[in-house]
């Protein structure tokens, strides 16, 4: 363990600011990318099975 | 060989494997990450000159790395879709584009913040920071192009040329700082001769970039699956798929 | 292999050499142009236009570093050790900023071949080790990074 305490590791050497933005950024964009494709797999799941339904009502 | 090649060709065949390796492929690929970012952040000890800030070595590198690496994904996709006309390697090759740009930036961001404390900029023009802008460029061109068309089907001959045109600025990013005066050192992690990162440095850099391939492999897997379902829900078998 | 395959493959080979040959026409076109700064060696040959904002890159010279006591005025030189480059600024350096440490610098030469920064960037190089061991492989960084703690 690099840190003593967890204020050392929040401030990372006064460079805090730098690294908590890159890892909060990258965290975040991933997960938004993560969660835009899952729900473009669920809307796309749910437009073909309307699709299939109103073929089978037709 | 050119069985198994009209086999890995096909949407349903990939689409069975993809099902199967992909709950193995997300735990080992979250789980690598999670240890390596908990190792580079915690135990990997600070730089001698940089201090703390050399944390953010852990997220640039792979990223970067990794976006160098998609871009010929995308590019020898659209290759095999040119020759063989392959439907896969098309989705595979627009796919691999919409990842690819989000690493590619995360590479420029991470740079930018990195580039703050140690040179004093947050951006640069030199021939390493620029080419990486091209890249993303590149990423966004075949998105772009793709989304210019109608139907998936017509843009594949554009995405690919373009794809392939770019893969000029892929050696010239990982060479710039060679050929150039730059603000940007030159590589640390080498492929022909010892790395300039001490041992203690360099294992979580490992861990990590192992954790963003499997993910980058586990996202390119994902997407191409619902593009599948998206281009192919005429046929019989995704009909089976989605009602079962 | 089927011959219109054969053939599209002989396209995608066809554009990739096109492509690479055009982009590196370009760069030979250009290839002064692409680089971030001027060596004082450049500079020293008068290679480097006066009266215009340039750059110039290279390594501070140790013990070269000057600061005036009264204001933010720096004085160093830098140096790709072939020529030297004397550089003065008014400004805070970045905190990488150090003696034998790379430095690119944006200004204009003046009269006496100095130049006049407005802008100092640290450049730092792709080595990197925890501060034991930068101590036991450089005696001299540990004497640095020592001085502060009154030796």
């Amino acid at each position: 363990m690099q840190f003593d305490s967890w204020q050392a590791f929040v401030a990372m050497g006064g460079h805090g600011l730098y690294v908590w933005l890159a890892y909060g950024v990258a965290v975040l964009s991933l997960v938004a990318g993560a969660m835009v494709q899952i729900r473009r797999r669920k809307s796309v799941l749910r437009n073909i099975r309307q699709h299939y339904n109103n073929e089978s009502e037709v | 060989m050119w069985a198994w090649f009209h086999k890995l060709g096909s949407p349903r065949w990939f689409y069975r494997i993809s099902d199967l390796c992909l709950p193995w492929l997300t735990v080992a690929g979250l789980l690598f990450l999670v240890v390596g970012v908990v190792w580079g952040l915690l135990f990997a000890p600070p730089d001698y000159k940089q201090g703390n800030s050399f944390r953010i070595f852990y997220l640039h590198v792979p990223t970067a790395v990794i976006a160098l690496v998609g871009y010929y994904v995308m590019a020898i996709a659209g290759a095999v879709s040119l020759i063989w006309k392959m439907k896969l390697a098309d989705i595979v090759m627009k796919e691999a584009a919409v990842i690819g740009a989000l690493l590619t930036f995360l590479a420029l961001f991470t740079g930018a913040v990195w580039g703050k404390p140690t040179w004093g900029t947050w951006w640069v023009w030199d021939a390493r920071v620029t080419s990486m802008l091209i890249l993303l460029f590149l990423y966004i061109g075949v998105i772009a192009l793709n989304n210019a068309f109608t139907h998936p089907e017509q843009s594949g001959k554009a995405c690919a040329v373009l794809s392939l045109v770019g893969t000029v600025n892929i050696p010239i990013i990982y060479k710039s700082v060679d050929w150039w005066y730059s603000l940007h050192q030159p590589a640390t992690i080498k492929f022909t001769e010892r790395s300039t990162i001490h041992p203690d440095m360099f294992w979580p850099f490992v861990v990590i970039t192992v954790g963003f391939y499997v993910l980058y492999a586990v996202a390119l897997m994902f997407n191409t699956q619902t593009a599948i379902l998206e281009r192919e829900y005429r046929t019989q078998w995704v009909r089976d798929k989605v009602q079962q | 292999m089927h011959p219109q395959r054969k053939q599209r493959l002989q396209m995608v080979v066809f554009i990739v050499v096109a492509a690479s040959l055009a982009v590196g026409l370009l760069l030979f076109a250009l290839r002064g142009n692409i680089n971030l700064f001027y060596p004082p060696a450049d500079i020293a040959a008068g290679k480097a236009p006066v009266g215009q904002a340039i750059r110039a890159g290279g390594m501070v010279r140790a013990g070269s570093v000057v600061r005036a006591p009264d204001s933010l005025k720096v004085q160093f030189v830098i140096t790709d050790y072939a020529a030297d480059l004397t550089v003065h600024y008014e400004g805070i350096l970045p905190d990488m900023f150090a003696e034998e440490e790379g430095a690119v610098v944006a200004g204009m030469l003046n009269d006496q071949g100095e130049l006049m920064a407005t802008e100092v960037l640290a450049k730092h190089d792709e080595n990197y080790m925890p501060p034991e061991v930068a101590e036991t492989l450089h005696p001299k960084v540990d004497a640095q990074h020592r001085g502060g703690y009154g030796q």
